[in-house]
């Protein structure tokens, strides 16, 4: 056996050097890219008034928003009216990246949210400055410091039927669905239940009170914070999920082990 | 005068073995132990893996017993209202039952509370499974005809108790997701005529959900039924010993013998072992998994209601078979109300339980064999009759899955209404193709067997041959393995005769019909001279 | 493919019943059984060395599984549950349940592989009897009814036999009626149709008890309501709250597709519907503000609010009953009169 290489394709070139130079050129692509599309939706990161805030909430409206919701934010045949939908609608759809919807429809899904903080802040004062609608709480009411008990009670009479009692969510008609609630901002829960989103009805102050909505915020943090008892909990979707472990699992480990028990020795 | 049992002379023997001898000796002299263990210590066993979903059965039974009764010292029926002074936060100072209460005690305030209760419900699933596995085990290999007929129906009692005991267990904890449950079934049973709103209000002890129905449920799950349950499966056990157990065929393998292991020692010690191996599985799963986890769902009360709202597994086919049915079923004639969305689709799983229970009979009437049968048979040489099995685990499969319809909705991104249309199309026609492709399948597999044992297998060797031909060798199979393949019954369609009177009655036509659909299109075996013939390739 | 075999090779069935093989094909010329194979040897029985290295393997198991067994045990008192903190209890569960499953894995693993590796006995043969009694067997059995009906009389004294029959016929009965006081007293049907609420009671939360007043109640809101003094029952609570539970919502006026003799069950949209399914009785409370549409968690029957509930989907028969609802003096929404129909599931006496 001649040489142990393997004999070089012709040219001077290594023959990773194709591979190396694609890598180089995506990554250059993409990083002026990134830089380009930052410098499109940047904006200043600390406005000085409220002025500038609302003209600058105007502006991210209408590059991203007006096509469906109208240039006025009168409504569409694509989107509704957001004029009195307040600023707490715009800081949950927004900041949970529902909104921009990818298309129109009766569910919005979570998606990579779109904006920074500062952005979404300045179109929620735009919108606010439409008409009166719902604005963001006092942080105390969303710290999750409340009655943990009280809370876990109001969820499962208010929440329990769409979201599922551990918030693994559940199914709704004609193909929607009430989202998990696991690992979400505490303002966007808070935010969710005063504005109704798209089927969810609406938990005005009136329904539950802010000590109330404090309450369950604190118990969706608890069910964060001590993950199940029993060990790992197969989605918290019930006899369905531990049904399909035993079959799969549980049976299909024994009937393994009769195999082998029946089996001859070596 | 008695005879004393010796082994051994006296100065060979060990302290233990003497010990031994003359323990033995005096349970024998009090006892005729002996006569036992001479009947029973050599029967001989076969061994096939899939002969041991009975003892899955038996062994998750015994972890069930073992774990229920550390469960028994700790949990209290009693449905009093009382505050929750326990250590889970999110319920203190919450009404809750008693029942709710010591359930959560046992979960969270002492050890091992929870892992005996999660052994005692995962034991639990995989009792109702394997039960069921074996069960189509036998169905499909044909175990369930003479002499084991009576065995069958026992089984399949087995089968119904061990579902009444999981729904009473896991109603226990009155928690909100199982007291849905009893109020569904509340629901079904106000729904029957005339005595169903006095059944229902006798059963609670008042109107739902009252305050008796836990108890009650308790002394059934604790007393009653596993009394019932244990002596079942005493007869059970006892008629498969008498019967001795089957085999599938083999070389050395007739109907008149069983070969395998003898009970002392190999057949205990795989035995024992399996015991301790699947209640060393429950374990680990219970340690790992956590099984309903009542403290999420609140105790029980009529307001709220959880998201994905089902019962145990086993239970399934029955809330999808109330789920499947279309609006407005129901209608009232001389001013009583027939609620036929119950009714229906509990007389459709009363009827399909009972095509279960007895299909033996009805194979042993269109086949009329009255011979023993102790040959378990390849499900593939019963073409019919697995068929017909396979069409009704297809049947139970969609009545099943209809149980989870909104869980497929959300993670398969469908709608439920699609989901539900879907599935009640599929319960009259996957059947019905379940029974045709198994049927065909079954056929082609048979003639498969065939060729194999007529002209053996492809050995993947390819020759040439000198006119320029090439063809792939092909191996026989040795004795012991074609064996295997030839070794089967086979049956014709009956001939219509006329009885004594000379007429030709009604079920005489119906059994040909039925013989026929049965044995019309089938393999015959391969006989003695076709095998001489044969020759190599 | 289904020709019958030439006649030669079928027997005749001149068997007696238990033999009959009914429509079996018994043929003369069938392959003949090879008889047992030749007994597998395992290299534990060629070979000492690796017999014993077998022997050890097996006990290591066992060793191993007395660990689990020590283990399962210490990790009870090294792993205690602190009240209130979760983290221990599963701890507790996990370290307990894992020592006692390598304790029983390892008496199984071992138990088996002895078995499977290093016994001996895996291909005896046990002939088998057929099932029925030999002849004498039967005849004695026979015997000993026909000796007992003679010393009896039992077939010819039918007097005795009959009224011996009624009697045990006749025991049970009284057992049927011993159950009465299984519920109290009360109709069980008048009791179906009847909840607490009547003319004049108000709507309240659930659990708080606390009233609700109309303007209180936003478009797209959903109140869970329980009547005025459920909250303050003694006993009875559950029972009267599965019959009196209801939702309230409120829709645009435009929107409310009200049945013409109703107009006055609803008041400027707000409506009140029995939140106890019509189908087998769970909560219907999924209410879907935008599409109006009321969602049954359990059976997937959907109810169309704008419709006064009529039934679009899923197994239920019978649309919601609606309360009919008004405001008092101060405000608070009260329920105008009773339902007038029960409410739940469908029973037989329902229409009467």
């Amino acid at each position: 056996m001649p040489s142990s290489r393997s004999p070089r394709r012709s040219g001077r070139r290594h023959p990773l050097m194709g591979g190396l130079l694609l890598v180089i050129g995506l990554f250059v692509t993409g990083g002026a890219y990134a830089a380009a599309s930052t410098g499109i939706a940047h904006a200043q990161d600390a406005p000085v008034s409220q002025e500038a805030l609302v003209e600058e909430g105007e502006k991210l409206f209408l590059a991203n928003c007006a096509s469906c919701h109208g240039m006025n934010s009168e409504g569409s045949v694509a989107g509704p009216s957001l004029i009195g939908v307040g600023a707490l609608s715009v800081d949950f759809q927004v900041g949970t990246g529902r909104m921009p919807m990818a298309a129109s429809g009766p569910q919005a899904e979570v998606k990579p949210v779109q904006f920074t903080q500062p952005q979404i802040d300045a179109m929620a004062a735009w919108v606010a400055s439409l008409a009166p609608g719902p604005g963001l709480p006092d942080p105390k009411y969303y710290a999750g410091d409340g009655d943990v008990a009280n809370g876990a009670e109001l969820f499962r009479i208010n929440c329990a039927m769409c979201h599922n009692v551990a918030g693994a969510g559940g199914a709704l008609t004609e193909g929607k669905y009430a989202p998990h609630l696991r690992d979400l901002q505490p303002i966007h829960v808070y935010g969710a239940m005063v504005t109704g989103p798209q089927n969810m009805p609406v938990f005005s102050d009136m329904n539950l009170s802010p000590e109330e909505k404090n309450d369950v915020i604190t118990y969706l943090k608890y069910l964060d914070e001590n993950p199940s008892v029993g060990g790992f909990s197969l989605g918290s979707l019930g006899p369905v999920s531990e049904g399909l472990f035993i079959w799969l699992i549980g049976l299909g480990g024994l009937i393994a082990v009769a195999v082998w028990l029946t089996a001859r020795s070596n | 005068m008695s005879t004393t049992i010796e082994s051994t002379p006296q100065a060979d023997v060990g302290r233990g073995m003497r010990f031994t001898n003359w323990a033995a000796n005096y349970v024998d002299e009090r006892t005729s132990a002996s006569t036992a263990v001479k009947t029973l210590g050599r029967k001989i066993f076969p061994d096939h893996w899939s002969f041991m979903l009975g003892e899955v059965a038996l062994y998750s039974f015994i972890v069930i017993l073992i774990s229920g009764t550390f469960l028994t010292f700790y949990y209290d029926p009693s449905m009093s209202h009382v505050p929750y002074e326990g250590s889970y936060l999110p319920l203190k100072g919450i009404e809750m039952s008693v029942a709710y209460h010591t359930s959560l005690d046992l979960s969270f305030d002492i050890r091992g509370g929870l892992l005996m209760r999660q052994v005692h419900h995962w034991a639990a699933l995989l009792f109702v499974a394997s039960t069921a596995l074996h069960m189509l085990r036998v169905f499909f290999t044909g175990a369930f005809r003479k002499p084991r007929e009576l065995n069958w129906i026992v089984g399949f009692l087995l089968f119904v108790l061990a579902m009444a005991e999981g729904f009473t267990g896991y109603s226990l904890p009155d928690d909100l997701l199982s007291g849905n449950g009893l109020r569904i079934i509340d629901g079904m049973i106000k729904a029957f005529p005339v005595v169903g709103v006095w059944i229902s209000y006798l059963f609670f002890g008042d109107q739902f959900p009252g305050m008796e129905v836990i108890p009650r449920l308790y002394v059934l799950h604790i007393m009653l039924l596993p009394a019932i349950l244990i002596a079942t499966l005493a007869i059970h056990m006892v008629l498969l010993v008498v019967n001795k157990h089957t085999q599938f065929a083999g070389p050395g393998r007739t109907n008149d013998n069983v070969v395998g292991s003898p009970v002392m020692p190999v057949f205990a010690a795989k035995a024992g072992g399996f015991f301790f191996l699947v209640f060393g599985v429950i374990m680990l799963i219970a340690s790992l998994f956590t099984i309903n986890p009542i403290w999420n769902y609140g105790p029980y009360d009529p307001s709220p209601v959880s998201a994905g709202t089902q019962p145990d597994w086993y239970i399934g086919f029955a809330d999808g078979a109330l789920r499947l049915v279309p609006p407005g079923w129901e209608f009232v004639l001389f001013g009583y109300t027939w609620a036929m969305n119950i009714l229906a689709p509990t007389v459709v799983l009363i009827v399909f339980l009972g095509a279960v229970a007895v299909y033996p009979f009805f194979e042993a009437w269109v086949t009329g064999d009255k011979r023993e049968h102790h040959i378990a048979e390849r499900p593939r040489n019963a073409p019919t009759r697995t068929g017909i099995g396979a069409a009704g685990v297809v049947f139970y499969a969609v009545l099943w899955a209809a149980a989870s319809s909104d869980l497929i909705a959300t993670h398969f991104k469908m709608t439920i209404e699609g989901v539900i249309n879907t599935l009640q199309v599929l319960l009259i026609l996957a059947p019905i193709a379940a029974f045709i492709i198994t049927k065909r399948t079954c056929l082609a597999l048979q003639r498969k067997d065939r060729e194999i044992a007529l002209h053996g297998y492809e050995s993947g060797r390819i020759v040439r041959l000198p006119g320029g031909e090439y063809v792939e060798v092909h191996e026989q199979l040795d004795d012991y393995e074609r064996w295997r393949l030839l070794d089967y019954n086979d049956y014709q369609p009956l001939t219509v005769r006329p009885n004594d009177e000379g007429r030709i009655t009604v079920g005489t036509k119906l059994r040909a019909g039925v013989s026929r659909w049965f044995f019309e299109d089938r393999v015959l075996p391969i006989e003695a001279k076709e095998l001489e013939g044969a020759g190599k390739h | 493919m289904a020709d019958k075999p030439p006649a030669s090779d079928v027997e005749t069935s001149g068997h007696d019943d238990a033999m009959d093989p009914g429509t079996a094909v018994e043929r003369s010329n069938t392959p003949q059984n090879p008889g047992l194979a030749p007994e597998h040897q395992r290299v534990t029985d060629l070979d000492d060395k690796e017999a014993k290295g077998m022997e050890r393997r097996i006990s290591l198991f066992f060793l191993l599984s007395i660990v689990g067994s020590v283990f399962a045990a210490v990790a009870y008192v090294i792993f205690p549950i602190i009240p209130g903190d979760m983290g221990s209890v599963r701890m507790n569960n996990l370290t307990v349940g894992l020592g006692l499953s390598v304790a029983l894995l390892g008496v199984g693993i071992g138990a088996v592989q002895w078995a499977k590796a290093l016994m001996h006995g895996h291909q005896l043969v046990e002939e088998r009897h057929p099932t029925r009694g030999s002849e004498e067997s039967r005849q004695a059995a026979v015997e000993t009814f026909q000796q007992a009906n003679k010393e009896s009389g039992f077939t010819r004294r039918s007097l005795i036999r009959n009224t011996l029959f009624g009697a045990l016929l006749a025991a049970p009965i009284p057992a049927v009626v011993l159950f009465r006081d299984l519920a109290p007293a009360e109709d069980p049907i008048e009791l179906m149709k009847t909840t607490m609420w009547t003319e004049g009671v108000r709507l309240t939360r659930d659990p708080s008890g606390v009233p609700i007043r109309a303007t209180e109640v936003t478009i797209g809101s959903a109140f869970h309501v329980v009547p005025d003094g459920w909250k303050d029952l003694e006993h009875g609570k559950l029972e009267e709250k599965a019959k009196a539970a209801v939702l309230l919502m409120r829709l645009p006026v435009d929107e409310l597709n009200e049945d013409p003799a109703k107009t006055d069950w609803s008041y400027q949209g707000i409506v009140a519907y029995s939140k106890i399914c019509t189908h087998v009785g769970c909560p219907v409370a999924l209410y879907e503000q935008q599409t109006h549409h009321l969602l049954c968690p359990c059976h997937q029957s959907e109810f169309d609010v704008a419709n006064h509930c009529e039934v679009i989907f899923g197994p239920a028969a019978r649309p919601l009953p609606q309360l009919p609802i008004t405001i008092d003096a101060e405000g608070y929404l009260v329920a105008r009169s009773g339902f007038t129909e029960p409410v739940g599931p469908s029973f037989w006496e329902r229409e009467l």
